[in-house]
C-alpha cells in the first residue's frame, strides 16, 4: 500500500505518537503479565530505533507474525481473548505494534483513537484522584499529538501544547454539564466477562484458621460510615457479615438455603447511618447489629445478615437504621437449633470432654458461657501469627498453643458451646472503626475484620458473645493496633502513632472520601437530588435531556462567540470608513485594495452617479477626520454615513 | 431579472465581485465531520457503553471530556477559516501545456497561527498554506492549461481539518482572476527574411555571429544558446543565454498566410507562436500578420508579449 504524499506523516510527528502511546500504555505495565510488558517495550524500542535510523518499517508478513505471537501469548495467559484483563492486554499489544506501522495520517489516527480507548481501561483498576490527574495529563498529550499530526511541520511544540490546553479547557464545561445532566443508567447493560471485577479483597464466604488474620494485615478501607446522629460507642460497633453454621473440623461454612424470616424485637432508639461500601464482589452489606430498615435493593436474611440482590462489584452507598439493643429469634425453629449443635464426632475429643464435664456439673447455659470466657481470659495470647494447627485444631489451640486470632477464639468457643449443648454459631464481619475528625466519617478497614460467636439462650434468643473481648479487651475498646504487641505484621498505616502523621492521613482520607462521595458516587439518585435542589423535583430522562440541551446550547453559543470575536480593533475613524465601504458593497460597489478614498469617489461618480453626492460627503468627512486637526469631531462623518445609509436612489 | 438579482444579492450579500479582498464570514464556511470524526464518535459510543457497563464514574467523565474536546475542536476548525482574508494576486501568462500559476494572498489578522489550510482549484491538486499569527502568506495555485486564450481561475475550494482532523471546514472562493494562455509553440524553421530598408542581406542566422553578452534564460530559448560552461561553473546561478548581435537587422514577416492552409487553426497558431519565440530568441525584428490583425514589426519583450497575446486571443 502506498501513501499519498499529502497524507504521509512527517518525520517529527512520529515521536509525538510514541509519547502518546507510552503515556497510555505504561501504567498498564503495573498489572499486566511481565512478558507482555517486555514484548511491548521491545516493539517500542524497535519502532523508535527504526525511526531514529530512518529505516523502512517492517513488512506485512512480519507484523502479522508478531501480532499472532502476541495474541497467542495472551490466550495462553488468560485462556480467552475477550475477558477484561485479556481485552486490555490485547489493546496494549495492538498499540505497541501499531507503532511499527506508522506511515500515514490514517495510522496516526488509529494510534490516537486507541490511546483514548486505553485511557478508559485504566479506570478498571483505579479511579483515584492520582489516576484521574495522570490520565488528564495523558489526555492532554494525546490530544496535542493529534493536533501535531494535522498541523504538520509548521506546528511548533509550544503552540501545539498550548492549543491542546485551550481545547481541553474549553471542553471542561461541556464535561461538567454532561457529567451532571447526562441521564445515568444504573448497572451493567449486559453480562460482563468472568474477570470483570476480579482482584477485590474482603471477607470470604468460609472461615478457616488464618483467613481473617491474613485479611487483618491489610490497611485497605472496607467501608465508610456516616452516622446521622452521634457515633455509638466503639464496643457496640459490630458490623455483621456472613454467618457460619456448618463445621467440618477445620473450615466453617454458611448453611445454604432460605429459612424463615428473622424476627427481631427492637429495644432502644434506632441509629440511622449511610454506608459507602467498597466493592468486595459479595452480597453481604455489613450492617450494624441489628438492622431495622434496610435499603430497597437488599433483604434481611434469617441470620440477620443484610444481603444485596446483586454482588457489590463497585463502590455503593446504602442507608440503614439499626437498633443496638435487640432480641433476635426468641422462638427459634428447632431444626435450626439442632443444626447449630452439630459437631464432627471424632474430632477434638479433649474439647468435647471439657464441655461435657461442664454440662455434667449441672451448670446453667449462662454459667457454662462464663466458664468458657474465664478460660480464655486466663492464659491465652492474642496474636496475628498463631502457630499452625493440625487435625484436631481446636484441641491443640485450647490445650497447647493457646495463641490465636479472633477466628480461633470464636471457633473454639462455638465448639465448646455446641459440645455443652448450647446452640452456637460463628459470625464474621468487622468490629469497630476509626472516626476521621476531618469529615466525620467512620472508616472501617480490612484490619477491623473480626469473628465472634452467637449463642442461643432460652427466652433471650440469639445473643452475641465475643470471646476475643475476654482475651484482649483492648481489641474491642480501642482497636487492633493497640491490642497487638509490637512486632506483629500490621499494616504500616495503622502503626502510625505520631500525631501530625495521623492528621495528615486523616486529611488525605477525607479528600479521597469526598472524591468518592461527590465525584465518583454521583449516580442517578444524586442526580435527582441535585435537580430537586434546582427546583426540578422527580426529574426523568426527558427533563434531563431538556436541561442538557439548554446547557450545551448555551455553552456552544459562548464558545462560538469566542471564536467569532476575532475582529481586529481598528480606531474609530477606520471603523466608520469600513462601515461606509460595507454600505457601498451592499450596492454592488466594491473598493479595490489599491483604491484611495478619492479615486473610489471618482469611480463612484462615473459608475453610480446617483450615489455620488452622499458618498462624496462621506469621503470629505473621512479625510477631514483622518488627516484634519487632531481630536477632530467624528460627528460629521457619522451623520454623512447615516445619510448614505438612508439614501434611496431611483 | 431585476427581482432575481435582488434576491441573489439578499441571499448572498457576502459575495463580493472577487476583485478585492474577501473576508471569510460564518455564512460562507461549511463544516462536516470527516471519516476520522465518525470513527471518533463510534469510539466514544463504545467507551460510554463500557463506562456504563462497568459503572466507571471517571469513564463517564473521560467520555464527556472527549465529547467536549470534539465540540471545541469543531469550533476551532471553523475558526481556522473564519476571518481569513483572501486577496487575489496576479498570474503570469503561460503556454498551453504548461502550468498556469495563480497567486493568492492570505492574510491572518489573528495573533495565533492558522495552520494546514488547503486550497484546491482542481480536485485532487491541493496547495497547502500555513500562516503565522498576524502574518500574510502568498500562495500559488497551479492549474493545468489545455487551451489557449483566457483561463479563468475556477471556483477554489479552501478547506482545513486542523486542529483535530475530526471535522472538515471548507469555503468556496471565487476570486476574479484569469491567466492568459498562449498557443503552444511548435518548432519549425523560420520563414525567409524579407529585405528591409536597412538592406540586410544576410539570412536569419546573421544574429549568430558576434557574442554580445548574457541574459537570463527564457522558457522558449533555444538550447543551443545556453551558456553551459557558465552553468557548470556555478550551479546556483540561473541558466544564462548567450546573446549575439547580428551584423545587420533582419526583419521577419510572420504571416498567417505562410502557414500551411491545410493544417488546423490551432496548429497554425502554434507554428506562429514558435516563430515568434524563435525570432525573438535570435534578436530579429519581426511583424505578425493575422487575418484582421496586423502588428507592425518590432522586437523585445513587450513586442513578443503583444504578438503572443494576439495569437492567444485570435478568434478564427
Amino acid at each position: 500500500m502506498t501513501t499519498q504524499a499529502s497524507e504521509a506523516l512527517d518525520h517529527w510527528a512520529v515521536p509525538w505518537l510514541f509519547v502518546a502511546a507510552l503515556a497510555t500504555v505504561a501504567p498498564h505495565f503495573e498489572h499486566q503479565p511481565t512478558w507482555l510488558s517486555a514484548y511491548c517495550v521491545l516493539a517500542f524500542g524497535w519502532a523508535a530505533w527504526l525511526w531514529w535510523q530512518d529505516r523502512r518499517l517492517p513488512g506485512r508478513l512480519i507484523l502479522m507474525l508478531i501480532v499472532v505471537g502476541g495474541c497467542g501469548g495472551i490466550w495462553i495467559e488468560f485462556r480467552t481473548l475477550f475477558g477484561r484483563d485479556s481485552g486490555v492486554s490485547l489493546l496494549v499489544l495492538l498499540m505497541a505494534l501499531k507503532l511499527l506501522e506508522l506511515r500515514s495520517r490514517r495510522d496516526a489516527i488509529v494510534v490516537v483513537t486507541l490511546a483514548y480507548f486505553l485511557l478508559l481501561t485504566h479506570y478498571f483498576y483505579s479511579q483515584s484522584i492520582a489516576t484521574g490527574l495522570w490520565l488528564l495529563a495523558a489526555l492532554w498529550i494525546v490530544t496535542a499529538s493529534l493536533i501535531r499530526i494535522h498541523g504538520g511541520i509548521a506546528a511548533s511544540l509550544s503552540g501545539t501544547l498550548r492549543h491542546a490546553s485551550v481545547l481541553a479547557i474549553q471542553a471542561l464545561p461541556f464535561m461538567l454539564v454532561l457529567y451532571l445532566l447526562f441521564p445515568r443508567v444504573g448497572g451493567p447493560l449486559w453480562g460482563l466477562p468472568q474477570d470483570a471485577h476480579s482482584g477485590r479483597s474482603g471477607l470470604s464466604d468460609s472461615m478457616a484458621p488464618g483467613n481473617i488474620a491474613n485479611l487483618a494485615q491489610s490497611g485497605e478501607i472496607a467501608f465508610r460510615v456516616l452516622f446521622a446522629g452521634t457515633t455509638p460507642p466503639r464496643d457496640k460497633l459490630y458490623w455483621r457479615g456472613p454467618v457460619f453454621e456448618n463445621f467440618d473440623g477445620i473450615t466453617w461454612r454458611p448453611h445454604g438455603g432460605l429459612g424463615q424470616r428473622a424476627r427481631v424485637e427492637h429495644q432502644g432508639l434506632p441509629v440511622a447511618y449511610e454506608t459507602t461500601l467498597e466493592a468486595h464482589n459479595q452480597r453481604w452489606l455489613l450492617a450494624l447489629d441489628a438492622p431495622s430498615t434496610v435499603p430497597a435493593e437488599s433483604f434481611l436474611s434469617n441470620n440477620l445478615t443484610v444481603n444485596a440482590r446483586q454482588p457489590v462489584n463497585y463502590r455503593q452507598r446504602f442507608r440503614f437504621t439499626s437498633t443496638l439493643d435487640y432480641r433476635f429469634n426468641v422462638k427459634e425453629n428447632p431444626s435450626i437449633l439442632e443444626r447449630n449443635l452439630q459437631l464432627p464426632a471424632e474430632r477434638n475429643p479433649r474439647t468435647q470432654a471439657l464441655a461435657h464435664s461442664w454440662k455434667a456439673s449441672g451448670a446453667s447455659p449462662e454459667e457454662i458461657l462464663g466458664k468458657a470466657l474465664d478460660l480464655f481470659a486466663s492464659e491465652f495470647f492474642y496474636t496475628l501469627r498463631p502457630p499452625l494447627l493440625g487435625e484436631n485444631g481446636i484441641d491443640e489451640f485450647l490445650f497447647s498453643t493457646r495463641r490465636g486470632f479472633c477466628e480461633h477464639y470464636s471457633a473454639a468457643f462455638v465448639v465448646l458451646m455446641r459440645a455443652a449443648g448450647i446452640p452456637a454459631r460463628v459470625v464474621t464481619g468487622y468490629q469497630g472503626g476509626e472516626r476521621n475528625p476531618v469529615d466525620g466519617y467512620l472508616i472501617v478497614r480490612q484490619s477491623d475484620a473480626h469473628a465472634w460467636s452467637e449463642v442461643w439462650l432460652d427466652k433471650r434468643g440469639w445473643v452475641r458473645v465475643d470471646p476475643t473481648a475476654a482475651v484482649s479487651p483492648a481489641r474491642i475498646e480501642t482497636g487492633i493496633a493497640n491490642a497487638l504487641p509490637a512486632g506483629e505484621p500490621l499494616p504500616a498505616l495503622l502503626q502510625v502513632r505520631t500525631d501530625w502523621l495521623r492528621t495528615l492521613r486523616h486529611r488525605w482520607e477525607a479528600i479521597n472520601n469526598a472524591w468518592n462521595q461527590q465525584v465518583l458516587g454521583f449516580d442517578r439518585e444524586r442526580q435527582r437530588e441535585m435537580l430537586a435542589r434546582f427546583g426540578i423535583p422527580d426529574a426523568d430522562w426527558r427533563d434531563l435531556a431538556l436541561a442538557l440541551g439548554i446547557a450545551s446550547t448555551l455553552l456552544l453559543a459562548a464558545i462560538l462567540a469566542w471564536a467569532l470575536r476575532n475582529r481586529r480593533q481598528y480606531d474609530p475613524v477606520t471603523q466608520l470608513w469600513h462601515k461606509a465601504l460595507r454600505l457601498l458593497a451592499r450596492r454592488q460597489l466594491h473598493c479595490a485594495p489599491w483604491e484611495t478614498p478619492l479615486t473610489l469617489a471618482a469611480r463612484v461618480r462615473i459608475a453610480r452617479p446617483e450615489l455620488a453626492e452622499p458618498f462624496d460627503a462621506v469621503v470629505e468627512a473621512y479625510l477631514l477626520a483622518r488627516y484634519g486637526t487632531p481630536g477632530h469631531d467624528l460627528k460629521p462623518l457619522r451623520s454623512a454615513i447615516a445619510r448614505l445609509h438612508r439614501w434611496r436612489c431611483c | 431579472m431585476a427581482l432575481l438579482a435582488k434576491l441573489t444579492q439578499a441571499l448572498f450579500r457576502w459575495q463580493s465581485d472577487g476583485t478585492g479582498p474577501t473576508r471569510l464570514g460564518q455564512r460562507r464556511i461549511f463544516i462536516l465531520p470527516t471519516g476520522a470524526g465518525l470513527l471518533f464518535v463510534c469510539a466514544l459510543i463504545v467507551m460510554l457503553i463500557g463506562a456504563i457497563n462497568y459503572t466507571l464514574a471517571l469513564g463517564h467523565a473521560l467520555v464527556f471530556l472527549l465529547v467536549g474536546i470534539g465540540i471545541s475542536g469543531m469550533v476551532h476548525t471553523f475558526r481556522n477559516l473564519h476571518g481569513l482574508i483572501v486577496t487575489p494576486g496576479r498570474s503570469e501568462a503561460v503556454f498551453v501545456g504548461e502550468m498556469a500559476h495563480f497567486q493568492l494572498t492570505l492574510s491572518n489578522e489573528r495573533p495565533t497561527p492558522r495552520l494546514a489550510l488547503e486550497l484546491e482549484a482542481e480536485p485532487g491538486v491541493a496547495t497547502r498554506a500555513d500562516i503565522a499569527g498576524s502574518d500574510v502568506a502568498r500562495i500559488t495555485l497551479p492549474l493545468k492549461t489545455r487551451r489557449r486564450g483566457w483561463l479563468p481561475l475556477p471556483r477554489v475550494r479552501l478547506w482545513t481539518r486542523y486542529p483535530l482532523g475530526l471535522f472538515r471546514a471548507w469555503s468556496y472562493l471565487q476570486p476574479e482572476m484569469r491567466c492568459l494562455v498562449y498557443p503552444a509553440p511548435l518548432d519549425s524553421p523560420l520563414p525567409p527574411a524579407s529585405p528591409t530598408q536597412q538592406g540586410g542581406e544576410q539570412g536569419p542566422e546573421g544574429g549568430d555571429e558576434d557574442f554580445a553578452g548574457f541574459r537570463h534564460r527564457q522558457p522558449a530559448d533555444s538550447l543551443r544558446h545556453i551558456a553551459w560552461k557558465a552553468a557548470a561553473r556555478d550551479m546556483a546561478r540561473p541558466l544564462l543565454v548567450k546573446q549575439f548581435a547580428g551584423g545587420a537587422q533582419v526583419e521577419l514577416r510572420l504571416d498567417w498566410q505562410l502557414t500551411d492552409p491545410t493544417l488546423p487553426v490551432e496548429t497554425r497558431l502554434s507554428l506562429l507562436s514558435g516563430w515568434v519565440l524563435a525570432a525573438e530568441a535570435l534578436g530579429n525584428r519581426y511583424a505578425l500578420n493575422l487575418p484582421g490583425i496586423a502588428i507592425p514589426s518590432g522586437a523585445g519583450e513587450q513586442h513578443r508579449r503583444r504578438c503572443l497575446e494576439a495569437l492567444a486571443l485570435f478568434a478564427a
